[in-house]
């Protein structure tokens, strides 16, 4: 079995696995980081998104094999030990989640968004959101959240 | 997804060789298509051959009247990419309406074409804007590049390397994508370069891409939108299934033919 490195939220790891395993069954199930969801299994819910050298990607429309070298980041690595990422708490404050399930990918998602478009309008967050389900609340607070997030981070 | 080897590629001949020695080997690009396709087990290849660190194939030039598109450059890259925005602003638009942001990230021009999914929209770029697709061995006109539904005129072993566009006088591209999965149900790309009229079609025939003389003819050099709304387009060997009727096809391919001339002025 070919030996795969990465960096995953700042750690260096290093395994052995079958090159058909996929980015987030090596997360979850190797390493143990199961905040990132696998949802639809087939690129179109994003309950999956994680960071792949900063920009995000469907980690179960990717191989483990081809991370290698990447610095990947997952949800497990935005807070700051007690103090949640500004993104995170837009989404508590502005109550972006019901069963929380799609949570992970969206939050993942909308800060791949601010890094690319510090100020984005609702129109922007929207469309941004394209490949991100949430079959709970109709979207509305989670946009809300975003946009509420954006601001923080350039806070 | 069964087992298979996997290989990452240093150079286009380390790919093409790989790839060739392999009882059944297979590409690896952004892999948004290839991947879906492994976990629902609709293809075994023996081996894969990624061709992510091969640098020389990512990237964006503009050279005289025409601009070349490396096969591994991301949706994401040619959307954001200055001169693809400068130059044929209709492409930048076009990649940056592909999918969802993470497909845009990973997925690429050159496993796009590869792959012709009768649904896409790049093939319907390269045809409207007679794009010349460049291989490790030959160069292909678009017009001879796309041969049927997932068929392509690429023989084993050989690799895209680059497509070049030349730089259109006016061009634009609209689709009605299928509010899902955001492939089109129809698009259209119109395109006006050097005295010449073209109008490709994607996601309405079941052979793929296709070139509409009656709405190229109805468009003129002025790019007339009235006129292609005006065109009757026959229902005959469009896709007819859950998502539209081949006579709705039919019909969108002369609107979204007309609001493309709108868009490209």
């Amino acid at each position: 079995m070919p030996t795969v490195s990465m960096t995953v939220n700042g750690e260096s790891v290093s395994s052995e696995v079958e090159p058909r395993t996929l980015l987030v069954q090596y997360l979850r199930e190797n390493l143990g980081l199961t905040g990132t969801h696998v949802g639809c299994d087939t690129s179109q819910c994003g309950a999956c998104v994680v960071h792949v050298n900063g920009k995000s990607a469907k980690s179960c429309t990717m191989l483990a094999v081809q991370a290698e070298g990447s610095e990947v980041s997952t949800i497990e690595g935005l807070a700051d030990g007690d103090t949640l990422h500004p993104m995170q708490e837009a989404f508590r404050e502005n109550h972006g989640l019901q069963c929380g399930f799609c949570t992970p990918g969206m939050v993942m998602s909308a800060i791949d968004l601010v890094q690319t478009n510090s100020d984005p309008s609702e129109h922007d967050v929207r469309e941004w959101l394209e490949g991100n389900l949430c079959r709970c609340t109709g979207y509305h607070n989670i946009v809300k959240s975003i946009l509420a997030g954006a601001k923080a981070m350039q806070g | 997804m069964y087992d298979f080897k996997y290989q990452l590629a240093n150079s286009q001949d380390d790919a093409v060789s790989a790839q060739s020695s392999a009882e059944d080997g297979s590409f690896l690009a952004g892999g948004m298509t290839l991947i879906p396709t492994l976990k629902q087990r609709l293809a075994q290849p023996s081996d894969l051959v990624d061709l992510s660190g091969i640098s020389d194939l990512i990237g964006v030039s503009a050279e005289g009247d025409s601009v070349t598109i490396g096969s591994m450059t991301t949706h994401a890259e040619v959307a954001s990419s200055e001169i693809v925005s400068s130059k044929i602003p209709a492409l930048a638009a076009l990649a940056g309406n592909i999918g969802d942001p993470q497909v845009r990230n990973r997925g690429t021009i050159g496993g796009s074409i590869a792959n012709n999914d009768p649904a896409a929209d790049y093939p319907a770029a390269c045809v409207a804007l007679n794009a010349t697709i460049i291989t490790n061995n030959r160069k292909i006109p678009a017009d001879n590049f796309f041969t049927g539904l997932f068929e392509t005129a690429l023989e084993d072993g050989e690799l895209i390397t680059a497509v070049t566009f030349p730089i259109p006088d006016k061009a634009a591209y609209a689709k009605f994508p299928n509010p899902a999965s955001r492939y089109a149900i129809v698009g259209v790309m119109v395109a006006h370069t050097g005295g010449e009229t073209r109008a490709a079609v994607t996601g309405a025939s079941d052979s793929g891409v296709f070139r509409s003389s009656e709405i190229e003819n109805a468009l003129g050099d002025n790019l007339d939108s009235s006129a292609a709304k005006a065109v009757s387009i026959s229902a005959d060997g469009l896709n007819n299934d859950i998502h539209a009727s081949s006579e709705y096809r039919a019909h969108l391919v002369s609107i979204m033919a007309s609001r493309a001339a709108t868009a490209a002025g």
